[in-house]
């Protein structure tokens, strides 16, 4: 399996490099891939979403889908992109440590 | 992956739900990659995205032979009714939206929707019956102006 450095961390990515072990997941670690991403800083807005579905995912065992995000009230679909521009579910799931979406919606 | 494709326009020219959630779900996805997306509803396709036709799409019975239904079972009444709220159900618990919702999803995650000139004539519509999403109506010639240096997905 590969793994990537991020500072003085290592992690264990997918092809994609997705994260395949959340135990490994730091908030640090976080800042770095949103960099990567090309996110730039995260915000208190940010931190909002990916909180949300690291506990969705640890609850339900599924990540939510960005109709789902939207209905909770959360941050709004337009948000959601202006957030993670470039592919919101994709770059947030990466971010918060999870596995790459596998939905079509 | 150098060769990614960056942007989309999708055409929806037929009115059945069957038809019109392929283009849809297209549309989003690539929104959802990070894919530019223009979508270019005509002739029937454009009931999607006309204010009182939008939420009434339906499923046809008929002359479907992948609904594996005989067509003269097809035309009885409340056929497609049926077959149409037995979908949407099933679509709804996939988490795909019903039509209204879709649109507006996509218009939100920065997709862009125009209807076409040509059949906007011949119906005698006005841009007041289209949902808000709608940016604006365009002729064929405008269409290709938008979708220049991308691909085109005819539906």
């Amino acid at each position: 399996m590969p793994q990537k450095q991020i500072g003085n961390a290592t992690i264990d990515v997918d092809a994609d490099g997705f994260m395949t072990n959340l135990s490994q997941w730091t908030r640090d670690i976080a800042a770095a891939l949103a960099k990567e991403e090309g996110i730039g800083e995260l915000t208190a807005a940010h931190w909002k979403v990916l909180e949300y579905i690291q506990k969705e995912f640890k609850e339900n065992g599924a990540v939510p889908t960005i109709r789902r995000i939207n209905k909770t009230g959360l941050v709004s679909t337009k948000e959601l992109y202006d957030l993670f521009p470039g592919g919101p579910a994709k770059k947030a799931e990466k971010i918060a440590g999870l596995a790459k979406p596998v939905g079509c919606v | 992956m150098e060769d990614k494709i960056k942007k989309v326009s999708i055409i929806i020219s037929k009115g059945s739900l069957i038809d019109v959630y392929p283009g849809l779900i297209m549309a989003n996805g690539a929104r959802m990659e990070g894919i530019e997306a223009n979508l270019f509803f005509t002739f029937f396709g454009m009931d999607a995205i006309i204010k009182k036709r939008m939420a009434k799409i339906k499923v046809a019975t008929v002359g479907n032979p992948g609904m594996h239904m005989a067509s003269l079972i097809g035309i009885l009444p409340g056929m497609s009714a049926m077959a149409t709220a037995m979908m949407l159900k099933t679509m709804d618990k996939l988490g795909f939206p019903p039509v209204p919702e879709y649109i507006e999803m996509i218009a939100d995650a920065g997709g862009k929707l125009y209807a076409c000139k040509a059949t906007v004539d011949m119906f005698k519509l006005k841009k007041e019956d289209f949902c808000p999403q709608v940016e604006s109506i365009i002729t064929v010639g405008g269409f290709y102006e938008m979708a220049a240096g991308g691909q085109i997905i005819f539906t």
